[in-house]
């Protein structure tokens, strides 16, 4: 496990991983398990119905714990689709840290798509947080197309972190939240794109019982020639709230699509959406030279800020 | 010292040039604070900007403790001890007033204490405001007081601030000018204040009235506070011809 300084960065880089997870983990690398641990309340296992993939079931109650999911490709030309399943009981209060890592010196395609199913207990909380991350030099695409679908029983709640800068050529990611009576919903994403990668992202959320409540924040920055198409979309079937806010810094020659929707079956559902795209501001990066920095380290300072 | 030689400023308007500073010279002597006044559009914030470096003069040169900077940038001047309060201050998405203050200070691993003192300075608690984005959600007050924190953990050797008192309220604006004092007292650093405020007026070594692109009078608080009130109440010819003025 963890045998070269390659897997070692990338682990660090997508899960703040440093040495063994403590607590439940399965670290998949090159389509191979490279590890994996259960504890007590979190069980890891293998799927049984043929595809590549771990169901993990969480114990009601459980609280506290966290499951590391990582995976990792070093090699170049490695394609594969992934399905993990998680059965979450109630009164939990997890955390779940996946994300992927591709390492590709080499001219093929390295590709993931991380297909997620959350199954959320009555008044369970899950923190779910995400990274993509990519490097290598050589000619070869480095893809993520992760999907994740989300059932939000009864009191449950979920709080859903995606991060992906720098490296990843190309994503198209697919979120669908599905909100069940006072439950809730919340979304932070924050992508950075350069060169010429591609970024699309589709998001649901579905507020189906009464006073659900879902969020989605949106921050990007999109450089160079890089182009990026956001559809955050929340549905408010019930007496719920929703917002979505999406806040898009644009660079160099980049192209940027923000296209929040908000649609009510209900006369008691209250949504809200705003959306801006825009260069950094003229004022900030002076203030910013004035208190000593460059013109790059203040822009390098107000892109951190803005993505963090 | 701070020496400003034969400043000019002018903008092209269509075929001619309209001049918003006309040959100002000038030398401010170290530990020295320095309030610029007079009426609006007449130059004060131009000369301080040209002072940073975020408006280049069109004619002059500005000397700094004997450096010629007249053709450094706004990072050069700042890395050289001059700083600026903004009259509006931009805000950020993103950054925290504890970021701010911690980029102004240089020093990254800036203590929540010298955070405190400093927000402290200008009426705001540290408890409330360190964690939170300069962004919208903050009243322009907010965000005119977290700058005037930013220059005072800068602590620069010039400090110019642009109308510091605009937007802040009468409790935190008498905080503002015991800073202003003890700044002074503590004979640190010299400052520029832009201010029509009698209290800060008062509390300078040395007034300087600019009008229409000009330094039209300089003296002591004493010699200069009588002035511009002549000046103000004088200001409209028709309140004074029917006798409206008192």
């Amino acid at each position: 496990m963890m045998e070269t300084q390659v897997d070692r960065e990338l682990l660090e880089k997508i899960a703040d991983l440093i040495g063994k997870p403590v607590g439940a983990f399965n670290i998949r690398k090159d389509c191979g398990c490279d590890g994996r641990e259960s504890t007590e309340h979190i069980k890891i296992d293998d799927r049984t119905d043929g595809h590549a993939g771990i169901d993990i079931h969480i114990l009601d109650g459980t609280k506290g714990e966290t499951c590391h999911i990582p995976v990792i490709i070093t090699k170049s030309g490695v394609e594969e689709t992934v399905y993990n399943d998680f059965y979450i009981g109630e009164d939990c209060d997890v955390e779940i840290v996946a994300g992927c890592g591709i390492h590709n010196c080499g001219d093929q395609t390295s590709r993931h798509d991380g297909i997620h199913t959350f199954h959320v207990g009555k008044n369970s909380h899950v923190h779910y947080s995400e990274k993509h991350y990519a490097e290598g030099d050589g000619k070869g695409e480095k893809i993520f197309n992760p999907q994740t679908i989300v059932y939000l029983e009864e009191g449950a709640s979920i709080q859903m972190d995606t991060v992906q800068i720098r490296g990843v050529d190309s994503t198209k990611r697919y979120t669908k939240i599905v909100c069940g009576k006072g439950a809730e919903a919340v979304i932070t994403e924050r992508l950075l794109t350069h060169g010429h990668q591609v970024a699309d992202s589709d998001m649901v959320i579905e507020l189906n019982g009464e006073d659900a409540k879902g969020r989605v924040i949106s921050r990007s920055v999109a450089q160079d020639e890089s182009s990026q198409v956001f559809r955050p979309c929340v549905v408010g079937n019930a007496k719920c709230f929703g917002h979505v806010q999406c806040d898009s810094i644009i660079m160099g020659h980049a192209k940027i699509s923000s296209v929040p929707e908000i649609a009510a079956n209900d006369t008691e559902a209250q949504l809200i959406h705003e959306a801006a795209i825009g260069k950094i501001a003229g004022d900030q990066l002076l203030k910013l030279e004035t208190l000593g920095l460059t013109e790059e380290e203040a822009e390098d300072r107000i892109l951190k800020g803005f993505l963090a | 010292m701070l020496e400003l030689k034969h400043i000019s400023y002018a903008v092209r308007e269509g075929d001619s040039e309209l001049g918003i500073l006309n040959d100002i010279s000038l030398n401010i002597d170290d530990h020295r604070l320095v309030v610029f006044t007079g009426p609006n559009g007449g130059g004060k914030t131009t000369l301080a900007k040209i002072i940073m470096g975020l408006v280049k003069p069109t004619g002059g040169q500005i000397i700094w403790n004997g450096q010629d900077i007249t053709d450094l940038g706004i990072t050069e001047r700042a890395r050289l001890g001059i700083s600026y309060g903004f009259q509006q201050p931009p805000r950020f998405k993103g950054l925290t007033v504890r970021n701010l203050l911690t980029i102004a200070s240089g020093n990254e691993k800036l203590s929540k204490d010298q955070c405190c003192q400093y927000l402290t300075k200008v009426g705001l608690c540290a408890n409330d405001y360190l964690d939170r984005e300069v962004d919208a959600s903050l009243s322009g007050g907010e965000v005119k007081r977290i700058e005037i924190a930013t220059i005072l953990a800068r602590g620069s050797q010039l400090m110019i601030f642009d109308e510091p008192e605009a937007g802040i309220d009468l409790w935190s604006f008498a905080r503002l000018t015991e800073t202003f004092e003890q700044i002074h007292a503590a004979g640190t650093a010299t400052m520029i204040i832009i201010s029509h405020q009698e209290r800060i007026i008062s509390l300078a070594d040395e007034v300087i009235v600019v009008g229409d692109g000009e330094l039209r009078h300089r003296g002591s608080p004493a010699e200069i506070l009588p002035q511009i009130l002549a000046d103000t109440l004088g200001g409209c010819p028709v309140l004074t011809k029917e006798g409206a003025a008192v």
